[in-house]
């Protein structure tokens, strides 16, 4: 009788410890898979976004323009978030004289927190890939559209629709991912 | 001259409830920075950071403030532009659900096993 009361014991303190066991190495597994993840967040991009109207300048006329008045005849536009102080920015824009190329796309760039006069040398440094060249001198149409930091690409429709968003700066296949929407 | 002292009252008490509807407004754009993550920051609120985009996004909830948006309306507004990371309280839904239960669920689990046990070591 003794006996078998000490073996049940044995055997419950047994099934204990299987399930601990259990429990930790399964813990340790998702943990240790969880190193390996980035932890940079990436916002959902929600393809259905149509954009918001906005109000901005041209860098060089200095011109006040609309949305409305950008937005107009071209099959797809890109919207580039560019600066002059951003160090991304100056890797990707041979990158962007490329994307240029593409007659289907109307490139306009979104000149982001920055003294017009050090913009105007950048683009005479390394060339205007840009159709246009519009002014976001607090960062408020940039959070308009729903983006982070500089440098970061939008692609859009006709339809005002964003189609894809790049965060961080182009690269090759970054380039002919574009393209592909672009046909 | 008791007329006049009751005018001079009037107007230092509207101009008080002036000051003090402005200092609301930033009690409220402080409070709502404070529940916003800065998305480029680690482990920082908006009201913490000083980044490019937190310092914007500060921005825009003046403004929203000021067109009269209310608070929760403005959370709305973040939240529909960049996700629910943006937000440090997190919505009950699908994929939020084991958050939001997990503590109760083990609370329970828990009561019950020392309830089992206070009712063995009685018998």
């Amino acid at each position: 009788m003794k006996n078998k009361k000490k073996k049940a014991k044995v055997n419950k303190n047994k099934i204990i410890l299987s399930v601990l066991l259990l429990f930790f190495t399964f813990c340790f597994i998702v943990l240790f898979k969880g190193l390996n993840n980035s932890n940079i967040y990436l916002p959902p991009i929600k393809t259905e976004k149509i954009l918001k109207n906005f109000n901005s300048k041209e860098l060089y006329s200095e011109n006040k323009i609309s949305s409305d008045q950008i937005f107009v005849d071209s099959e797809f536009y890109a919207i580039n978030i560019w600066s002059s102080w951003c160090v991304p920015c100056r890797k990707e824009h041979p990158k962007l004289m490329e994307l240029s190329k593409n007659k289907s796309l109307k490139l306009i760039g979104l000149n982001y927190k920055d003294n017009p006069k050090n913009a105007k040398r950048f683009i005479n440094e390394f060339g205007n890939p840009y159709f246009m060249i519009i002014t976001d001198k607090n960062g408020i149409i940039s959070i308009d559209l729903g983006a982070i930091g500089v440098p970061e690409t939008f692609i859009i429709n006709k339809d005002k629709k964003i189609i894809k968003r790049i965060l961080g700066g182009l690269n090759e296949r970054l380039l002919k991912e574009i393209n592909l929407i672009l046909k | 001259m008791k007329l006049s002292i009751f005018f001079l009252f009037i107007v230092i008490i509207f101009n008080f409830t002036g000051l003090n509807s402005a200092e609301n407004n930033d009690e409220i754009k402080n409070k709502i920075s404070k529940n916003i993550r800065c998305l480029i920051c680690q482990g920082q609120s908006v009201y913490d950071s000083q980044s490019d985009f937190a310092i914007s996004i500060k921005l825009i909830i003046e403004r929203k403030l000021n067109e009269g948006l209310n608070e929760n309306e403005i959370y709305d507004f973040l939240k529909n532009q960049y996700g629910q990371w943006i937000s440090y309280d997190p919505e009950f839904n699908k994929k939020t659900f084991i958050l939001w239960i997990s503590p109760i669920l083990l609370f329970l689990i828990g009561g019950a096993i020392i309830a089992r046990k206070l009712i063995i070591q009685k018998l």
